[in-house]
Parts: structure tokens; C-alpha cells; sequence
């Protein structure tokens, strides 16, 4: 109590200035966009009527702007009014936001009513149902979890259909009963229709309301969901009931007859269905146009809006349950529109919802209140209050326990009595019931102001004592919570395989039940509706196990950068990869310098055909400066347009910093594959003065991770880039080709090619599988480029540009497994590293000597650790080396198993 | 029907060791009887002719389920050839809904059964341990469904899934330390936290049946 005065002492502390807001903008709400044209209108006459005075210098034009302003100043008041209980967590964590709105609207309400001395603002239906309902809807229905939806879709329709049904003629019966029973003040003049029609408006559960308050209280899904879905789909229910009974009223309940009754059952099926087939037709064109936006990025996320607001219009057009059939145009359209769209825009989508959502909900709530003020719309009767308020408390109950006996009968997993108190408690009242009920007819229905005056009672009572009290008796009947752990690869995959087997257990079985509907459906949804309605790119990679493992990689990297790339979350995945899309061959190493004309390309060894040891101790040293070195931030020409959004420089730095770091992480999987550790922390080589650029690199084992990080604004950007800073690559070339010339700046010119010193052959080389008769195996490498970087997906696959990096298997199972640890090792060692590796880069004839893989180099096995001659830390390396050693030791299997590998990676 | 009183001694032992009503064992041995084409036992084959089943992307290891030893308690190891109408019970048992008033234990076991069932089908060598390869050949076959993605993508999930694994259940590792595969143990704990008691159930009869069986 003490917290909510002081939360009103706050609330009026803020008003004064809106307290000279208030009078002026009075003649807005009732309506807003007439009012508009009243305004233009007005200025208009004044200035015909009045020859101009010359030129004005300032002119105040407030008619011109008032609706929209006005409009504006209170979703204004409204947002600073969620900040305000915002600040303090006690407030929230206590009370219902919903609630704290409620009291704010009453609060304005009376400062509206004590200045303006009458009562202006209203939440006015038309508003209401046009403006502020369908974002609300679209943003449950859009991300509402559709198994878990339908999944339950049985139990929900009973408590909509049934329920509201049950609850509408109970409750209204049981009010005309007590007014027969003279419980009521005689000037209630109501029949049975009436009350009936009353009962239809105030026994719907309220979307609205139910999220608010459900959003904050979190119990488990399933019972979530079904409140929920039932406040959803029983619109439609509550549409069909209240026209049905207005037109009864207004027919007179004489002429009423029983053609009317069967017409009144029958637009119960076709207003629902009616409205699901609007919004599912909308669905499906929604997501048929976005399937064609991919060089208009920049409209899909309005497509998405103006679609489903299309869908809701119509259905209102025709009568139909216009919130059925935004909710089905949500739960349709997601799966194909989200697949389509690209990564900026489903952001965007996301955010614009929720925004408009909670806009229209904190309006509603405040508008609520204000309304509430109005006195002159009131009549109160005490009788017809309390027992409303006693019998739809009580009819829900009843109606819920009932309903959920009949359920559980057939239900695998049956609603215990917890979940029925939370569901009958949690039945709450709200905008919808407000609306409807001041959409009455007063000449036809003679007690509206009594009704008026009992739903504005039913509606706070609802929110506000059961929005206020459901929090701790949740807590307090111990309701099982959802609890919010992360979706996780494996659970991902045995979800998948459950599905399977139940769907082949049913088949074994002959029942024709859930599951074997539920595949049947995925089968002709894979077949043909997202063959019709996705992007032929994103149709190919769809795949819900695929997406968790992205969204996973993603969340991973994104958080591992978040760490500032030295400590790796052990949680994580550390193999991001994508499918392969495009064949290796038109991008190999080569090409893509060719084509991203970077400005030096340092040749570092021309590799024969012959494969050796060599090799993998070059490329090893070649992922080392590649990997550690930081690309430059260039310089980006200054672009706008209005139709496309470019990155600006700090995001491509954040992106070349993320793409540093994934690609790092690559190389430490790979490389504790292989039993070298690799620095963590080199990416502080920026500092060191040298602009290299990090470029498709060449890996040299076939098991290992190829790791090129080259996306599409490298070539974007090669003209930028030529004018600024050279960059300096290294390449470990597969091929004979001709050493191109290049610019080299300064001594770098003279690096010899490390080819020339003949390494002496190590042990691990004779062990080495190309070494052991499969010497002209064509390449061992897949130099494909990598996209690690979750950009676009989209943009990614159409450019052809992003692909796998062909995580190829590790020799056995073992090794593969080691990578779970590729975090452990080379953190604290990236300090030691970075000196050494500093002078690597710097092209000083000191350096020259780590540039030519000397023969100890080359000795010192795949450890290129030896370049710091950190004697400690090569021990270090030493048990790491072993198990690989071993595996390599024993030829006649290892090979066997490496020559497959072999053969995989070159058909990449 | 008046199954009661019909309800022969066999029929009953059924009963005691499966926990199926008498009614649903009568409607799978009808079932039973025309998969068979009336032969005591079901080979491997009779499931081919399921037409259902041929779209499931991991119909092959679904079927050998039905006829691995460990599901069917018999042998530690090995697949059996044939399986008889008890058999096909004692599967099908696996994937029986939960009874609502069993106790806290109860409830652990059925849950770890039924955990175990999957299990089995994704240690196809019996040796305890799901290892990377036989992961790996798991998720080949989920994906199979969809052509576009490839093996290695497979693979890489599966690899993915295999470190996220090991990650769950041994933690931080050791560089020198090997994880070998998931135990089953390591397998209740990736599990934990999730109710599987929606998952992994099947409606067995029409409406009618399972409200007599209240």
C-alpha cells in the first residue's frame, strides 16, 4: 500500500506540465481523427475570413497539429509512466504493471475531470478495436509457440468454446435470476436478454488483460498456453454471442424466432472459421511476398505489418472474428516469413511488434482508468456489482473444474487441481468487455449505464485484486514455473528423434493419432507449402535441428565476443560452421585474392604437389600470423540511401573483431585437435603497428577446420580499401602458379620463399597419410571460404560466398572429443606468444628467420610455440602431443581411417 | 465387450506385466495379428509393409528398437530375430502414458525406462556409450530427410551436439582428459530439468477405451 502512495506522490510530482497539456487537448480523444480534419478546417475559415497581416513571422497552429500531437503526448505520458514504475523494482516486482496503469489512468482521469470539469477522455471503441487491439493480437499470435499451441489446441478450444459459452449463459441467467428475486434496485430495467447480452460481454477472458498479467507471473507453459489461448480464440465466441443477443435486443424479444436462434448458432461456425480463413488466406500471402523481397530488404518488415493489419480489417469487414484471424495470420505466416526475411529485418519485426504491443497495452490500461472517471456514464447498483462479481468468479470456476474433468479423460497429461485454481484465478476481464459494453445501444438497452458501471467494477476488480493477489498464490500453491533453460543441441536432436519414434509407433500401432497427424502434416508442409512459399535458399537450409544448432553457434560466438574473446564459455559449441552451398572450386585461395584485390599478397611458399611434413608445420605458422594478426579498419565511403541499409564503420569493426575471434576459436578446436595451442589473445597485435590482412588461409591436414574468414565486404570493399592501407596477406598457395608480383611495401620484398630450405623430416611427417603412398591426392584442403559470421544468412548463401568450413572428422572419435577442451589451454600462453609474434610480423631482418621455417622450426613438430623458444612451455605441449602421436602411430588403421577423411575433404 | 469375464489368464499375466488394460492388449494383439499376417511371431520384414512408415527418416533404427535385446529385456547385447506378441507388448509398454497417482519413484523409474529406450537406440553396439560415430550416424539419419543438407553438416551437428555434451556432463575438461561417449548417466543429465512426460507417449486407443480403463 505505502509503495503504491508513494508510486502516486511520484505519479503527481510528474504532472504539472501536463497539467497545461491537459485542457488544450481535451476535444482530442473522443476523436481523434475527425478531429483532425475539424482542425484543418478551422484554420482554413479563420484565414479566409482575415486578410493575412502581412507575413507572419511566427504563426501558432495548433488545430493543424492537434490530433496527431495529442495522440502523440499520451503514448508519451504513458511510456514515461512505465519508466517511472520501472525505476523501482519493488513496485514491479509487487504489482502488475497492468495494475500500476489502471490507477495512473484514474489518477489522470481526475485531474482531467477536476480541470475540464467534465469528464473527456474515453477509451472509445472504435479506437479501440481499430487501433490499439490488432498490434496486441498480432504480437501473441506472431510469437506465440505454435507446438506448444497446438499441441494443446484441444484443451484450448473447449475452454474457449465451451467455457465462454457456459460462462456467458450461467452468468447472465444467474443475474436475471437475482434481479427477479429483487436483489437488484428496480430502476435496473433488464430482461432476460439483456442480461444475457451482459453476460456474453463479461464472461470473455481478456487477451489483454491475461498477458499482462501472465507475462509476469511465470507459470508453466502448458497452463500458460492455455489460458492464453484460450483468451485468444474465444473472440470469436464472444463476437458471435454479443451480436447475436444485440440484434435479439434490438429485434425485441417478441420478434425474435427460431430461424434466428439456428442463424445465431450457425454464425457461431461461420464467424469463427470465417475469421481463421482470413487470416490463414492472409498468412499464406504474406508469406508468398516475402518469398520475393530480397532486393527490397528494406519493406519486409512493414509487408509483415500491413498484411496482418490487412487480414485483421477485412475480417472486421465482414463481421468476422477479426482477432482470430490476425492470431491465425501470425501463427501461419511466422515460419515461412521468418525464413524468408533476412536477419536485420526479423529483428526489426520483433521489435516493432513488441513495441507497438506494449504501446497499445499501456494506452489501453491508462485509457481504462480514465474512463472509469467519467461519472455521468454510471450508474451504480449494488446488487447487480457484487453479484456479477460473485458469479462469474463462481461460474468460472465451475466451468473450468468442469470442463477439466472432461479433459483429463482424454488429456496424456492430465490438469491437476493446482493448474484449475491458477486457471479459473486467472480468468481476468479487461479492455475488450470495456469496449464491447460501451458500444451499446442505450435506447435499445435501457440499463447500459448500470452495465457501464459493473464492467468498469468486473474489469479493475479483475486486474487489479486478482493481477495484484495471483503472483503469491502461485507461489504459494508451489504451480509449477516454467523454467527458462536454454535450448540445447542434444535435447534438440532426442525432441526430434521422440517425434520420430512416436509417430512410428503410432503407424505401428494403426492409430491414427496426434502424431501421426502431426507428421503427416510436416511431410506435406515439407513438400509442398515450403516448397511454394520459401526462398528456394532458405527452403534448402531449412531445418529446425539446424536452426538451433545456428541460433547455438551464434549465441556462442556472440557471447564469447562479449567476453572480450579470452575466456570461452565451456557451454558452447565451438564448431560454428554452415552447410556447404557452393563447391569448393570456384573459391579457392587463389580466386579470392584475385578477386579482393587486396593490395600485397605476400607469398610465403609456394608448395609443390609433393606433400610433406612441411606442411603442416608452414601452414600451421601460416594460421598463426593469419589468425593473429588483425585486419585493418578501413576506410568506408560514406553512403546513404534511403532504400538500403549499410553497415556503418563501427559495426564492420565489430563485425572484423567477431570474425577475428570466431575464426580464432576455429583454429583452437582445430589446433587442440592436433594438439597445438594456438594464442588467444593476439588479437592485441593491433597494437603493434602492422596491418595484415587475415585472409582465406590453406589448411594443411584434412581433418583440420578450415578456418578463412572472407565475407562478402571483403570484395565489397576492395576499391576502399586499395586506397588505404596496404595490407599484407599470406598465403599458403596449393598450387605452381606463377609468384604473382605485388606490391610489397619495404623489406618485406625480400622474404624468400621458405620453400628453399629443405625441413628435415620429422617423425610425425613419415607418419603423415599423403606421405604414405597417397602422395598425389589432389588436395587435402578445402579452401572454401568460411562465413562464420551471422551477418545474413541470407545475403550470405545468395552471394555465394558463405559456406561450410568442412569441419572434417578428426582421425578417431577421441580426437574429435579432445575439442571439447580447446578452451583450456592457450589462454594464460597468448601473453608469452604475442612478443614473439610481434616480431613475426614486423618486417625487420630479425623476422626473417621466423618467416623462413627454419629447419628447427620445422623439427619442433606442429608446436610453432618453438618461435618464442619458450622452452616451459613447449613441455607444456608435451602431453598434449602424445595421444596424437599415438594415432598416427599405428598406420595400417589410422591410414585407412585418414585416407577416407582425405578423400572427403578433396571432393569439397 | 465384456472382456472381464472373457479375459483369460494369459491375457491377465499380460496385464500384471505390461500395465496395459485388457482392452488395449486385445486391440494390439489385433494389430499384432495383422502386422504377422497371423504368425505368432513379427520378423523384421513385417514392418515393411507399414506404408506409414516409410517416410520416417530414422525408420531403420526404429524398427531394430523393436527387436533389441536390452529393450526387451532379455540379453544384455544382441538383436533378436523375431518377436513375439509379448515382446511387442513389453515395446510398446515403453511408450505407455504415465498413471497420474504413482508415487515420486515410480514416476523416476518410467521416466528413466523410457530415457533408456532411447538410449538404446542410440547405442547401437550395446558396449554403454553413445560414441561420437554412432551419434553421428543418428543425426545423419534424422537429417536424411531433408536433401540439402549434407552429411558433413551432419556431421558438424552432431559433433556440435557431442561437445555440448561432454561440456554438460564432465565440465571444464583437462587437456590431456577423453571423452569417451555418453554414458547413460551422462545421458539422464541432459536430460534433466526437461519433462519428457509429454514427450515420449502414445495414445493407444480410441476415446472410448481409455475412459473405461478410468
Amino acid at each position: 500500500m505505502s509503495q503504491r502512495k508513494d508510486w502516486r506522490k511520484r505519479e503527481k510530482k510528474e504532472h504539472p506540465g501536463l497539467l497545461y497539456m491537459l485542457p488544450a487537448t481535451l476535444p482530442l480523444l473522443g476523436m481523434p481523427l475527425p478531429g483532425a480534419g475539424a482542425g484543418v478546417a478551422d484554420g482554413a475559415a479563420g484565414e479566409s475570413v482575415l486578410p493575412p497581416a502581412g507575413l507572419a513571422l511566427l504563426r501558432w497552429q495548433w488545430h493543424e497539429v492537434e490530433a496527431p500531437y495529442l495522440v502523440a503526448v499520451w503514448i508519451l505520458v504513458a511510456s514515461l509512466a512505465k519508466i517511472v514504475f520501472h525505476l523501482s523494482r519493488k513496485v514491479t516486482s509487487v504489482v502488475p504493471e497492468s495494475c500500476l496503469l489502471i490507477l495512473l489512468g484514474l489518477v489522470l482521469g481526475g485531474i482531467v475531470l477536476a480541470v475540464a470539469k467534465k469528464a473527456e477522455y474515453q477509451l472509445e471503441p472504435g479506437t479501440f478495436f481499430l487501433f490499439l487491439l490488432p498490434p496486441i493480437v498480432l504480437d501473441s499470435g506472431y510469437f506465440m509457440p505454435s507446438r506448444l499451441f497446438f499441441d494443446n489446441l484441444g484443451a484450448i478450444l473447449t475452454y474457449a468454446v465451451v467455457g465462454t459459452l457456459w460462462n456467458s449463459f450461467t452468468t447472465g441467467a444467474a443475474l436475471w435470476g437475482i434481479q427477479q428475486a429483487g436483489l437488484m434496485a428496480p430502476t435496473v430495467q433488464a430482461g432476460l436478454l439483456d442480461f444475457l447480452l451482459f453476460g456474453s460481454l463479461i464472461s470473455a477472458v481478456d487477451p489483454v488483460a491475461v498477458l499482462a498479467v501472465f507475462e509476469e507471473v511465470h507459470v508453466n507453459e502448458t497452463l500458460f498456453i492455455i489460458v492464453f489461448g484460450e483468451s485468444l480464440l474465444n473472440d470469436a465466441v464472444t463476437v458471435v454471442l454479443y451480436k447475436v443477443y444485440n440484434s435479439f435486443v434490438e429485434m425485441g424479444s417478441v420478434n425474435v424466432q427460431a430461424i434466428d436462434y439456428v442463424k445465431g448458432v450457425a454464425s457461431l461456425f461461420v464467424v469463427s472459421l470465417g475469421g481463421a480463413a482470413v487470416g490463414l488466406v492472409f498468412a499464406f500471402l504474406l508469406a508468398l511476398t516475402t518469398r520475393f523481397t530480397k532486393r527490397v530488404r528494406i519493406i519486409e518488415p512493414l509487408l509483415v505489418f500491413l498484411l496482418a493489419y490487412a487480414a485483421y480489417l477485412t475480417a472486421e469487414m465482414a463481421s468476422l472474428s477479426a482477432i482470430l484471424a490476425v492470431t491465425m495470420c501470425g501463427v501461419g505466416c511466422k515460419k515461412y516469413v521468418e525464413a524468408n526475411i533476412s536477419h536485420k529485418s526479423r529483428t526489426a519485426v520483433k521489435y516493432t511488434m513488441k513495441t507497438l504491443a506494449s504501446c497499445a497495452e499501456t494506452v489501453i490500461f491508462m485509457l481504462l482508468g480514465i474512463s472509469a472517471v467519467d461519472s455521468s456514464k454510471w450508474a451504480w447498483d449494488t446488487g447487480l456489482v457484487l453479484g456479477t462479481l460473485f458469479f462469474i468468479l463462481l461460474f468460472r470456476a465451475l466451468g473450468v473444474v468442469l470442463q477439466t474433468w472432461v479433459l483429463n479423460q482424454f488429456r496424456l497429461v492430465p490438469l491437476d487441481k493446482i493448474d484449475q485454481v491458477v486457471m479459473s484465478y486467472g480468468g481476468l476481464r479487461g479492455a475488450v468487455a470495456f469496449a464491447l459494453v460501451i458500444l451499446l445501444d442505450k435506447t435499445k438497452v435501457p440499463a447500459k449505464d448500470y452495465f457501464v458501471a459493473t464492467t468498469i467494477v468486473v474489469v479493475f476488480f479483475t486486474v487489479i485484486v486478482q493481477g495484484l493477489t495471483i503472483k503469491p498464490l502461485v507461489k504459494w500453491l508451489k504451480v509449477k514455473r516454467s523454467d527458462h533453460h536454454k535450448p540445447t543441441l542434444n535435447q534438440e536432436l532426442h525432441e526430434h528423434t521422440f517425434d520420430h519414434i512416436l509417430a512410428a509407433v503410432e503407424d505401428v500401432v494403426g492409430h491414427h493419432g496426434y502424431h501421426y497427424w502431426r507428421d503427416r502434416w510436416e511431410q506435406f508442409d515439407k513438400k509442398y507449402l515450403s516448397q511454394l512459399l520459401m526462398r528456394r535458399s532458405a527452403y534448402r537450409i531449412r531445418d529446425q535441428i539446424w536452426d538451433v544448432y545456428y541460433k547455438l553457434n551464434i549465441r556462442d560466438a556472440i557471447s564469447f565476443v562479449d567476453q572480450g574473446g579470452h575466456v570461452l564459455s565451456s557451454a558452447g559449441l565451438t564448431l560454428p560452421s554452415m552447410p556447404s552451398r557452393n563447391s569448393a572450386a570456384e573459391t579457392s585461395v587463389t580466386n579470392l585474392l584475385r578477386e579482393s584485390g587486396s593490395g600485397a599478397c605476400l607469398d610465403l611458399q609456394v608448395i609443390d604437389t609433393v606433400r610433406s611434413g612441411k606442411d603442416r608445420e608452414d601452414a600451421i605458422m601460416h594460421h598463426l600470423l593469419s589468425g593473429g594478426l588483425y585486419k585493418p579498419r578501413r576506410r568506408y565511403k560514406a553512403s546513404c540511401s534511403r532504400h538500403f541499409i549499410s553497415e556503418d564503420a563501427q559495426a564492420r569493426q565489430d563485425k572484423e573483431v567477431f570474425q577475428q575471434n570466431m575464426k580464432r576459436r576455429l583454429e583452437s578446436f582445430k589446433s587442440t585437435k592436433h594438439n597445438v595451442c594456438l594464442s588467444k589473445s593476439k588479437l592485441r597485435l593491433r597494437k603493434a603497428g602492422r596491418k595484415v590482412i587475415p585472409s582465406p588461409c590453406f589448411c594443411s591436414r584434412p581433418a583440420a577446420v578450415i578456418l578463412a574468414v572472407e565475407s562478402e565486404e571483403e570484395s565489397d570493399s576492395s576499391e576502399t580499401e586499395k586506397e588505404d592501407d596496404e595490407g599484407i596477406v599470406f598465403v599458403a598457395r596449393a598450387t605452381n602458379e606463377v609468384f604473382r608480383e605485388h606490391k610489397v611495401p619495404g623489406s618485406m620484398e625480400v622474404c624468400p620463399s621458405p620453400c628453399i630450405i629443405p625441413p628435415s623430416p620429422t617423425c610425425a611427417e613419415k607418419e603423415l597419410p599423403w606421405k604414405s603412398g597417397q602422395g598425389d591426392l589432389a588436395v587435402y584442403v578445402s579452401s572454401e571460404t568460411t562465413k562464420i559470421v551471422p551477418v545474413d544468412m541470407q545475403t550470405g548463401w545468395n552471394q555465394s560466398i558463405s559456406s561450410l568450413e568442412s569441419l572434417a572428422s578428426p582421425p578417431c572419435a577421441q580426437a574429435a572429443l579432445r575439442a571439447a577442451h580447446p578452451l583450456a589451454c592457450p589462454l594464460p600462453r597468448g601473453d608469452e606468444l604475442r612478443d614473439p609474434l610481434a616480431a613475426l610480423v614486423t618486417p625487420s631482418p630479425e623476422s626473417h628467420a621466423g618467416f623462413t621455417f627454419t629447419p628447427s622450426l620445422a623439427k619442433a613438430g606442429r608446436s610453432r610455440s618453438e618461435s618464442s623458444a619458450d622452452a616451459p612451455e613447449q613441455q607444456e605441449l608435451q602431453p598434449l602431443m602424445a595421444p596424437e602421436d599415438r594415432g598416427c602411430l599405428s598406420p595400417g588403421t589410422a591410414n585407412a581411417r585418414w585416407l577416407i577423411q582425405f578423400n572427403r575433404a578433396g571432393r569439397l | 465387450m465384456g472382456s472381464s469375464q472373457s479375459m483369460s489368464e494369459e491375457v491377465r499375466e499380460l496385464v500384471g506385466k505390461t500395465g496395459f488394460s485388457s482392452d488395449q492388449i486385445e486391440q494390439l494383439h489385433r494389430r499384432f495379428k495383422q502386422l504377422s499376417g497371423n504368425q505368432p511371431t513379427i520378423r523384421k520384414e513385417n514392418f515393411n509393409n507399414i506404408p506409414d512408415l516409410e517416410l520416417n527418416p530414422i525408420r531403420s533404427k526404429i524398427i531394430r528398437a523393436f527387436f533389441d535385446n536390452r529393450n526387451l529385456r532379455k540379453a544384455p547385447s544382441g538383436l533378436a530375430d523375431e518377436i513375439n506378441f509379448e515382446d511387442f507388448l513389453t515395446i510398446m509398454s515403453y511408450f505407455r502414458p504415465i498413471e497420474t497417482n504413482v508415487g515420486e519413484e515410480q514416476l523416476e523409474h518410467c521416466r528413466k525406462e523410457k530415457l533408456r529406450f532411447l538410449f538404446h537406440m542410440y547405442d547401437s553396439d550395446s558396449d554403454g556409450r553413445i560414441t561420437l560415430e554412432e551419434y553421428r550416424n543418428v543425426v545423419e539419419e534424422l537429417l536424411s530427410g531433408n536433401p540439402h543438407i549434407e552429411k558433413e553438416s551432419a556431421r558438424s551437428i552432431a559433433d556440435g551436439a557431442m561437445m555440448e555434451a561432454a561440456s554438460v556432463c564432465v565440465g571444464q575438461m583437462q587437456p590431456d582428459q577423453v571423452y569417451e561417449g555418453i554414458t547413460f548417466d551422462d545421458f539422464l543429465k541432459i536430460w534433466q530439468g526437461i519433462d519428457i512426460e509429454t514427450k515420449m507417449h502414445v495414445r493407444f486407443l480410441n476415446m472410448e477405451t481409455i475412459a473405461l480403463c478410468h
